[in-house]
């Protein structure tokens, strides 16, 4: 099979790879750069497991061909942090007990910042809503809503 | 196995491209990379179009053309669509949304494809490379279809001529037990002139509730106006059998949403 290159922006680094044509984004991104951050659950679009953030849209790796990134700009769950400092968001996830195994972890944050972009001060119907394609299985949602609110808080203390 | 991926500037290439054996059109890649995943060996290549047509949304004069890579989420957030923003928003949560286009939806298999079904009930027109198809016939045929979807056209419903309703057992999101849609339009005194209503999982396709349409002709929107429509929406069905419904589940509790749509 062909190997087909590809080349993106992944947490303000730039990457370039060769794969082979027909590649998840998902498996470039664990598999070829080494960014195990989002996770492979379903590879059905179902779990939300693997999302990451395409341009600024919320997509889902495992059903995004790696070679269809070509110049885009993606954001990763490990690249959130900055120098040692937790991003907001997982500095809450783990303050509220939001996380048990922590597999939908890294796809819940990728979707909560994405809300969080874009609605800095979010309706708890709203982080639900925005929430709906991840699927968690430890902790019966309520404390990553939570979570989510807290971060929203932070934010808007701190622009305060 | 690995998939090839091959890209094409226009719509035209791309489908003289489509012609080999194996291949698939890729739109977003919620059904077909998908299916890749899955271990569906029978697909071995993917063909894409950059064409910008694609991805044009076009409202002028009531009516629109949507480019068949647009997305549920581009539907939902376009001002000129408020209409079909429910629809849209049913489909998947935000990255679904993000990635599912009205193109691949037209071929999504129960209990997928509901906004298939709100097209369907607004009668709506499918451009393949082929030429033109009402979207009832296109729906009969597009399992042999290799001619690719180019846009999907429609004139657009009164604002309170159009409804929509999806049920699920998954809040706020889930899969669809069910999903209809109806377009109706009413005389001066109340009662329904004409009625287009459209049902999601009832068949392994989106289909007309054909004799509850003619139930409700002359008839007002009340419990007894209905009563006949209700009676008769089953008619014709097949529902699908999966771990969200039964096929006798999804027949019993049918005319109960129906009725909660029509007097809604």
């Amino acid at each position: 099979m062909a190997k087909v290159p590809v080349q993106f922006t992944l947490n303000g680094s730039e990457k370039a790879e060769f794969v082979e044509s027909g590649t998840t984004l998902l498996n470039a991104l664990r598999d070829k750069i080494g960014d195990t951050s989002p996770k492979g659950g379903c590879h059905q679009g179902t779990c939300g497991a693997c999302s990451v953030i395409i341009d600024g849209e919320l997509r889902l790796s495992c059903l995004t061909l790696a070679e269809t990134c070509n110049g885009a700009a993606i954001t990763t769950t490990s690249g959130l942090a900055e120098g040692g400092v937790l991003h907001p968001l997982q500095r809450a996830f783990l303050d509220t007990f939001a996380t048990q195994c922590g597999f939908c972890t890294p796809g819940m944050i990728m979707a909560a910042k994405v809300l969080l972009d874009h609605t800095p001060n979010p309706s708890r119907d709203e982080v639900v809503e925005a929430l709906s394609g991840n699927i968690c299985r430890c902790t019966g949602y309520e404390p990553i809503i939570q979570a989510v609110l807290t971060a929203a808080r932070a934010n808007s203390q701190n622009a305060a | 196995m690995a998939l090839a991926l091959q890209t094409f500037p226009t719509v035209k290439d791309a489908n003289a491209a489509l012609k080999a054996a194996g291949t698939r059109y890729l739109g977003g890649g919620t059904l077909v990379v998908r299916a890749a995943n899955e271990g569906d060996v029978s697909v071995s290549g993917l063909i894409r179009s950059t064409d910008p047509a694609l991805s044009a949304i076009a409202v002028a004069g009531g009516k629109a053309r949507i480019g068949a890579s647009v997305t549920m989420a581009a539907i939902a957030r376009h001002p000129d669509l408020g209409a079909l923003a429910k629809a849209a928003r049913a489909v998947g949560g935000p990255a679904i949304r993000n990635t599912a286009t009205i193109g691949g939806n037209l071929f999504a298999p129960a209990p997928y494809g509901d906004f298939a079904v709100a097209l369907l009930a607004l009668d709506a027109t499918v451009d393949t490379e082929d030429g033109e198809l009402p979207i009832e016939a296109f729906l009969a045929k597009r399992d042999d279809s290799r001619a690719i979807v180019s846009s999907v056209r429609f004139t657009l419903p009164k604002a309170d001529g159009f409804r929509f309703l999806k049920v699920s057992r998954v809040k706020p999101k889930g899969v669809s037990v069910l999903s209809i849609a109806a377009v109706l339009e009413r005389a001066a005194d109340g009662t329904v002139s004409s009625a287009r209503i459209a049902l999601g999982c009832m068949a392994d396709r989106p289909m007309r509730a054909k004799a509850a349409e003619r139930a409700l002709k002359g008839k007002k929107l009340d419990q007894n106006g209905i009563a006949a429509a209700l009676a008769a929406a089953t008619e014709g069905t097949a529902p699908i059998t999966d771990p969200i419904a039964s096929a006798w589940y999804r027949a019993e509790v049918l005319p109960v949403h129906l009725g909660r749509l029509l007097l809604a």
